[in-house]
């Protein structure tokens, strides 16, 4: 059993992260990068499922040369093996060609029971492109799971909303996108740092995937951002004192800016 | 010639520091404050493969080197002096003993669950009349039937009454050799054999998050076999163990003197007095930059013992290096202690701040695994000077 998860590496949400005004794509060289927070919970989960029979874990991700630190640091938190799709054409790209590419290569590595992922990037947050992949691979896809389990050739999901917990079942192979309720990520060990450093990555042009560059980047995306201006410096608060009328003020200042 | 650790070095030190950071600081004040052992935490630090790094594979160990062991002490003695306790002495006192001199039976019985972290041992060799001068041993074990009886007493024994500490190697008088003097040898006591006594938890000035005992013992019985090493190497075995855990509580001081460096340079450029940050006075600032001196000098020097050993390099270089590096260090730390409650001013006396928790945690290094008179002794021996 094979089971891939995709992994994003992404300008940590803790720094200063910003645009690169040359073409308005996220800066990515100018800040420091991490494995994306919320694709642990999907390499967690891959690897708990793989403890539990026979079965690899795949990491693959889509990404400039440091992009390798992401498939890095899910080696060394225990999987098998990597892909790293790397071009210098990819630069750019969207959801859709995004999704293209992966579906190519999900194409390539052929035998796969499950493709897990996590439920958003931390940078560009818009949680499709599981969904998109799916679509591609002609697969079924449970999006946002906050628990899973496998069985005869079978993937289960549930999904918990606000008023009711939903849970799915599909054939496998399918495409599962996992919450971070679903479980608490292990830190690397000592020793899966150390073996890291053997496992086995492979690199995949475009060309690798029979993917012509004008299929993706950034002037094939079907978005693109126009403009950016910083967010406004936070201003001072305002101090309502108690001279037995704050509930109202407080009102006031409430209703002013339509919050009631 | 490089002064930089490894790439892969950096790399654990970033997950032992993002462990540290979100697991152990945000609960070491409390732990601290109601004498707390998280024996969770412990554990989690076994997951994370810390008190198997230098052990052998085949005992689940990672054969690493001992200076990705200092990397990790230091990294959690940077948020917590207790836990960093824990993992040296559990490593350096705990393991190392059994690992050096343990004979296949009792490294294949004890070691699998120390390397793991899901147990603990201590090293008992100090006495409440028997410290420095620790040859003065009055522990006395006899043989009987096959079994060694032990009658005697230790003191401040780290990791030594746990929940899960299975158990405690001591040193004891065997006999006398030829020559009349005592002759010393390492016996293994299980956790819970009768007539070992663990005696409650003393109160400390600092290291309150750690475990540290009295440890009576009143006609207990092992079998002859639990004997640690060769009889009557007692004395040689500890003075081994010593060298390294030196060396390791260097790196202890030198991730305390770090923290102190981060925390009082920060407050410098926040805290605001007459108008102006007090890091624009000379008397702060200057304070601060000698922080940073120390730090990097005890870096360098505890980096260097730690290479000197994992480069294999003669045991008396070792020994020397290992004495310089915890006597500076050491004294560093309780230096940058010091500047950093000074610095942080009246919030540097309320427990509120880490800064205070340091101040009280940092004296002890000075005294645990050789006084700094002791490590003075040492390096002037190694100079050959004639000192008594
Ligand atoms: C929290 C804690 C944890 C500990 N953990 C352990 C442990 O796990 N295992 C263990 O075996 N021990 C442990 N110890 C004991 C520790 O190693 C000793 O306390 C230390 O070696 C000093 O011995 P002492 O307390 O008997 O002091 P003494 O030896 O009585 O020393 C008193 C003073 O005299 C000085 N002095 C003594 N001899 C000389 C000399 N020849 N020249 C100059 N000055 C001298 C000393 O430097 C010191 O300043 C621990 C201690 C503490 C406080």
């Amino acid at each position: 059993m094979r089971i891939v998860v995709l992994v994003k590496h992404v300008p940590d949400a803790t720094a200063d992260r910003t645009f690169d005004p040359a073409d308005n794509t996220t800066d990515r060289a100018g800040v420091d990068g991490l494995l994306c927070e919320l694709d642990e919970y999907a390499i967690e989960e891959a690897l708990k499922l793989a403890e539990d029979r026979d079965a690899d874990v795949t990491v693959l991700t889509m990404g400039p040369e440091q992009a390798s630190d992401a498939l890095r640091k899910a080696l060394q938190m225990g999987a098998h093996d990597g892909v790293h799709l790397l071009d210098s054409a990819l630069h750019g790209s969207d959801a859709p060609a995004t999704s293209l590419v992966i579906a190519r290569a999900l194409e390539r590595i052929g035998s796969y029971d499950l493709v897990l992922t996590g439920m958003a990037s931390t940078d560009g947050g818009m949680s499709v492109v599981p969904a998109m992949l799916a679509e591609r691979l002609g697969l079924p896809h449970i999006g946002f799971v906050g628990e899973l389990s496998l069985a005869d050739g079978t993937v289960r999901g549930r999904r918990d909303g606000d008023s009711a917990s939903e849970t799915i079942e599909a054939a496998l192979p399918a495409v599962v996108s996992v919450t971070d309720q679903i479980n608490e990520p292990r830190y690397p060990s000592f020793k899966g740092i150390m073996a890291a450093k053997k496992k086995p990555v492979e690199t995949w042009s475009l060309a690798d995937l029979g993917v012509e560059p004008a299929q993706v980047g950034l002037s094939a995306a079907w978005s693109a951002v126009e403009s950016f201006t910083e967010r406004p410096a936070r201003g001072q608060g305002e101090v309502v004192t108690d001279d037995g009328d704050a509930g109202r003020r407080l009102a006031d200042f409430l209703a002013q800016r339509k919050f009631v | 010639m490089s002064f930089e650790l490894s790439a892969d070095h950096e790399v654990f030190r970033k997950v032992v520091r993002d462990f540290a950071e979100a697991e152990i600081a945000p609960h070491a004040a409390r732990w601290d404050r109601e004498h707390h052992f998280p024996v969770d935490v412990v554990q989690a630090m076994g997951e994370l493969g810390l008190f198997g790094i230098v052990a052998p594979e085949e005992y689940g160990g990672a054969a690493g080197d001992f200076t990705s062991l200092c990397v990790a002490i230091e990294e959690i003695g940077r948020v917590d002096q207790s836990m960093g306790i824990t993992l040296e002495a559990a490593v350096g006192l705990g393991i190392a003993p059994l690992m050096t001199f343990g004979s296949a039976e009792q490294k294949e019985r004890w070691l699998p669950d120390l390397v793991a972290g899901r147990a603990l041992a201590g090293f008992g060799l100090t006495e409440p009349e028997a410290g420095s001068d620790a040859g003065a041993t009055r522990t006395r074990a006899r043989l009987e039937g096959g079994h060694w009886v032990i009658d005697g007493a230790k003191a401040f024994i780290t990791n030594s009454g746990s929940s899960i500490t299975s158990l405690v190697a001591v040193t004891a008088r065997t006999g006398e050799t030829t020559d009349g003097r005592p002759e010393l040898s390492a016996i293994l006591v299980p956790a819970g054999t009768p007539g070992f006594t663990v005696e409650p938890a003393y109160d400390k000035l600092g290291w309150h998050a750690s475990d540290t005992h009295g440890l009576t013992f009143e006609g207990c019985r092992v079998p002859e076999d639990h004997l640690l090493g060769q009889r009557g190497a007692g004395f040689r075995q500890f003075l081994a163990t010593l060298d390294d855990g030196r060396i390791a509580i260097s790196a202890l001081a030198v991730g305390l003197a770090q923290a102190c460096l981060e925390q009082a340079s920060a407050y410098a450029k926040e805290r605001v007095a007459f108008g102006r940050p007090i890091g624009a006075n000379q008397g702060v600032a200057f304070q601060v930059a000698d922080l940073q001196v120390m730090v990097d000098a005890a870096r360098l020097l505890t980096y260097k013992a730690a290479w000197l050993k994992d480069e294999g390099r003669s045991p008396a270089a070792v020994k020397q290096a290992a004495a310089v590096a915890k006597l500076y260090s050491t004294e560093a730390a309780v230096s940058a202690t010091r500047v950093a409650t000074q610095v942080f001013g009246g919030y540097g006396f309320m427990e509120e701040y880490p800064v205070a928790r340091f101040y009280r945690d940092a004296k002890i290094l000075e005294i645990g695994e050789g006084t700094s008179e002791i490590q003075r002794l040492v390096i002037a021996r190694g100079l050959g000077l004639p000192v008594e």
